[in-house]
């Protein structure tokens, strides 16, 4: 039985494996096509990770890209898309950071009801999807993706200076937060690193723990799996559609709440948009894994981080986009392959080893027992 | 290894008829004739000439079309544009196309009429509909896999009427088939395939269904008999007055009422599509009843949902394994727990307990003789019979009070399913009620103490298995008896013989055409 689980390991782990190494080649040959080294951007920006101030930039990035990534994969594992993640994500930092600018509580109670608001207002604008899907029917890729656009504009139509907005120069902001609501970050030699690091590892934690070992995670699971099995299992599909899209929100919520609270102390034109979009590329190359995503939350704020360098080196920075972009194409093929070819495989062995149990022992008792 | 040393050769002008059991290898051959999936050795011939068909667009363009189980028609379309769909070169999308398909149509007796929507069509017309869209492509070789699965016994009759005016075109046929009456009945030569190889051949006139159905399990039958009767005057299940209706109102279940005991199996007996997927999802509460009542040990629970009948004591074995009884991606210990959730071994509070899960797994394993090397192999890994054996284990875990049995060995060997067939008389000896489904008569028969006969969504007519015979049982299944079916002793005839007889009586005095409108729903959903 050993025997499976380190081939199941090692599945797990050849199609990440083979998307990068196909995702390297072919970005090599695009250097190669421009008349570059294909080689030296990759020495440039592994020698970037080695200073310390680009290390804390790397994993302050990645502790958000973590976050967002998750509540990808939230919906990830019951087939359901949200892309709109990082509407959430906005609408919920935007939010936050006006409750935190009008509401000033002790910090004890400041910053845990700032995180609750947060993941509040995710799994609200996340509900309203899983709402129209469930008793509508309407596809929740489509819904998040309007509901993106619609928090733009509401982010927009709050911030102006006759609402919420305050003018900081040209920047309008929801203007600054009151400090008990910050979070101190910890001081590493090349800068600070978000204080809510904790919570994305946390938020790690609870995942598989609720995923992998309790009822509702099995559920979850099943649902994604199979539906119709769910169905007749006892699984309430609607209902975990719905509980499936909260929860996706609320981490879609609080993804943005390290920098939040750790940085900017204020929501303006200059906070990171796109980060659910990232996110969608960083679960689906950390298949839907606790682990595999902080890997790959960790390889994307790298390549986002180090490859700013590459300009001032007479090369392109974009190529660590347009490795991104080979990254999450093959990433979608190599993991179907390998899945298909560990099936089939699987199957084999299993057809042989029976076999071989059965030429060994004719007692056809024995054969179950092994 | 699906298929392996497969050898047959199909006479121009002849219906072919390939039987096995569920699982056998047919599908498969059917995939590799029709150039769905490449053979790894061996070879086709087609009028002596030797071919490769590497995708179904080659089987086409050498004549050979595939009518399809599941039907391939987009409703919304007339049967004119589903026909041209895909082949507009050959006679364009208007009159000449008309034109053709009336041709056809008159030509082979398959009176199709090219403007109507297919959505208002049934089951028969749409397969005549699928047949044609073959013809129309040039095809001289038709492969119709299991065609009378989703059809009543008189649109059987009308199918192979048509089956033998192809023939007497010069066209061939190859019918893909597990009923053995019907293929004695049609085919002109028989080829049974068994684990995927071909075992023998068969001449229909000198054959007893009981010979083919021995070749085809490769022993001789087991019976399912049980002995004596363990039935108890306390009901288990009562089911009153159970409507339940297709979105429009049409009913597709009606008036249902039964009573299962405790220590009794109730068999239904009917052709495939006239309810019995929906009396088991009403049963399990898949689907809401639109009136009357369901109670378990005199308990209603019409309203509950799955979860809380499964915990309550329903057991579930279902139609389809692979949609309703599996996770086939999962490792076989999460398949234990599925549907069970909520139960010990697997849960404690609101936490699974992955260690007692698995160890209960071993067990299930091993006591139910289910060939794996291990638990944490996949479920799609395992053959057909060996998932079936886990399902049935796992159900049998729970002691459940009631089993909703639905074809418990579809897809089964013989050995397991002997095995399937003791652990479910074990269990009604200890009190258990169980609702059985089966579309093999003989199972029926021999595990049921009371059976009943499910007809267009009602139960109308039931009969004592002791004395019944599959044939009377048969003829229940068309809607040509009602009632309390009287076994009859001399109607003793070979099973053959009767079947066909039987075909021809009805032909003339058909009691009442199905019309299309009521006609049972295409199984594909």
């Amino acid at each position: 039985m050993k025997k499976f689980d380190k081939e199941r390991v090692l599945l797990a782990l050849a199609g990440p494996a083979i998307a990068l190494v196909v995702a390297v080649a072919l970005t090599s040959i695009v250097l190669l096509v421009s008349g570059k080294s294909p080689f030296e951007p990759y020495s440039i920006m592994f020698e970037q990770a080695t200073f310390s101030d680009i290390q804390v930039l790397i994993i302050n990035q990645a502790t958000m890209y973590y976050l967002a990534a998750v509540a990808v994969a939230v919906g990830f594992r019951m087939n359901l898309f949200n892309i709109g993640v990082d509407g959430q994500y906005r609408l919920a930092a935007m939010t936050t950071a006006l409750v935190g600018a009008h509401v000033a509580l002790p910090s004890f109670l400041q910053v845990p009801m700032l995180i609750l608001v947060a993941m509040l207002t995710g799994a609200f604008w996340a509900g309203i999807a899983g709402i129209l899907k469930t008793t509508r029917g309407v596809s929740e890729v489509v819904a998040t993706i309007m509901l993106n656009a619609i928090a733009t504009s509401v982010i927009a139509w709050l911030t102006l200076p006759e609402n919420f907005g305050v003018l900081e120069g040209n920047n309008s902001t929801t203007g600054p937060m009151n400090e008990s609501g910050w979070i101190p970050g910890f001081e590493l030699p090349g800068g600070e690193v978000y204080g809510l690091i904790v919570l994305a590892v946390l938020v790690g934690i609870a995942y598989w723990l609720v995923l992998g070992r309790t009822r509702f995670g099995f559920d979850l699971r099943a649902t994604g799996a199979s539906e119709s099995a769910a169905a007749a299992s006892g699984v309430n599909a609607k209902r975990m559609v719905l509980m499936a899209m909260l929860i996706s929100g609320a981490l879609a919520g609080i993804s943005g709440l390290p920098i939040l609270l750790g940085d900017s102390h204020t929501y303006g034109l200059t906070f990171p948009a796109g980060l659910g979009f990232t996110a969608i590329g960083i679960a689906l190359l950390g298949r839907n894994h606790p682990v595999g995503i902080a890997f790959a939350a960790l390889l994307w704020a790298w390549l986002d981080k180090a490859s700013q360098d590459l300009d001032y080196r007479g090369y392109d920075k974009e190529i660590a986009v347009i490795m991104q972009g080979l990254i999450v194409l093959a990433v979608v093929i190599s993991y179907e392959a390998v899945r298909q070819w560990g099936l089939k495989r699987q199957q084999q062995r299993v057809g042989e080893e029976l076999a071989a149990a059965a030429r060994k022992s004719k007692n056809s008792e024995e054969v179950a027992a092994r | 290894m699906a298929n392996h040393d497969i050898h047959f050769s199909v006479r121009k002008g002849t219906v072919h008829a390939l039987v096995g059991e569920n699982g056998a290898g047919k599908s498969t051959l059917m995939k590799i004739l029709y150039g769905m999936q490449k053979p790894d050795e061996g070879t086709i011939a087609i009028n002596g000439e030797q071919v490769s068909l590497s995708s179904p667009a080659d089987a086409i363009a050498r004549g050979i079309g595939m009518v399809h189980q599941h039907f391939m028609l987009a409703d919304q379309l007339t049967v004119l544009e589903n026909v041209v769909l895909g082949s507009e070169k050959l006679y364009g999308i208007g009159g000449q196309a008309r034109k053709k398909i009336k041709e056809i149509s008159d030509a082979y007796g398959l009176g199709v009429k090219p403007d109507v929507l297919v959505e208002n069509l049934g089951v028969a017309d749409r397969q005549r509909v699928e047949i044609l869209k073959v013809l129309y492509r040039g095809a001289r070789t038709l492969i119709l896999d299991e065609p009378t699965a989703v059809l009543v016994p008189q649109e059987v009759d009308a199918l192979f009427d048509n089956l033998r005016e192809l023939k007497a075109e010069g066209l061939s046929v190859i019918f893909i088939s597990h009923k053995l009456g019907e293929v004695l009945a049609v085919a002109d030569d028989i080829t049974v395939i068994r684990r995927g190889t071909t075992v023998g051949t068969a001449i229909p006139s000198e054959t007893t269904p009981r010979q083919l159905a021995e070749l085809m399990v490769g022993s001789a039958l087991p019976t399912p008999e049980t002995s004596e009767s363990t039935v108890t005057d306390r009901p288990m299940i009562q089911v009153e007055g159970l409507r339940l209706e297709a979105e429009g109102g049409r009913p597709l279940l009606d008036d249902i009422s039964f009573t299962i005991h405790e220590g009794e199996v109730l068999g239904i007996a009917g052709v495939e599509g006239n309810g019995q997927t929906e009396l088991i999802d009403a049963l399990i509460g898949l689907k809401g009843a639109d009136s009357g009542t369901i109670r378990l040990a005199g308990e209603e629970i019409t309203a509950w949902p799955t979860r809380k009948r499964r915990e309550d004591g329903i057991g579930y074995i279902p139609e389809d394994r692979h949609r309703h009884g599996l996770l086939l991606e999962s490792p076989l210990w999460e398949n234990r727990i599925l549907g069970h959730v909520t139960e010990k071994p697997n849960a404690k509070g609101p936490w699974l307990d992955l260690k007692a899960a698995q160890e209960d797994t071993r067990r299930i394993v091993r006591e139910y003789d289910v060939r794996t090397p291990g638990i944490d192999v996949t479920a799609a890994s395992l053959s057909g019979g060996n998932q079936q054996k886990l399902i049935v284990g796992r159900e049998m875990s729970h002691k459940p009070r009631f089993l909703i049995a639905a074809h418990p060995t579809r897809g089964v060997d013989v050995g397991a399913q002997a095995q399937i067939w003791d652990q479910i008389r074990e269990a009604r000896r200890e009190g258990l009620a169980v609702l059985l489904i089966s579309a093999d008569l003989d199972e029926l028969i021999g595990l049921s103490d009371t059976l009943r006969v499910i007809y267009r969504g009602r139960l109308v007519a039931d009969a004592d298995p002791a004395t019944i015979t599959p044939e009377e049982l048969g003829s229940a299944m068309t809607g040509a008896a009602t009632g309390h079916l009287e076994h009859d002793e001399d109607a003793e005839l070979s099973e053959a013989t009767l079947l066909e007889q039987q075909a021809r009586e009805d032909a003339p005095d058909v009691v009442e055409t199905p019309d299309p409108q009521e006609a049972p729903e295409d199984e594909a959903r």
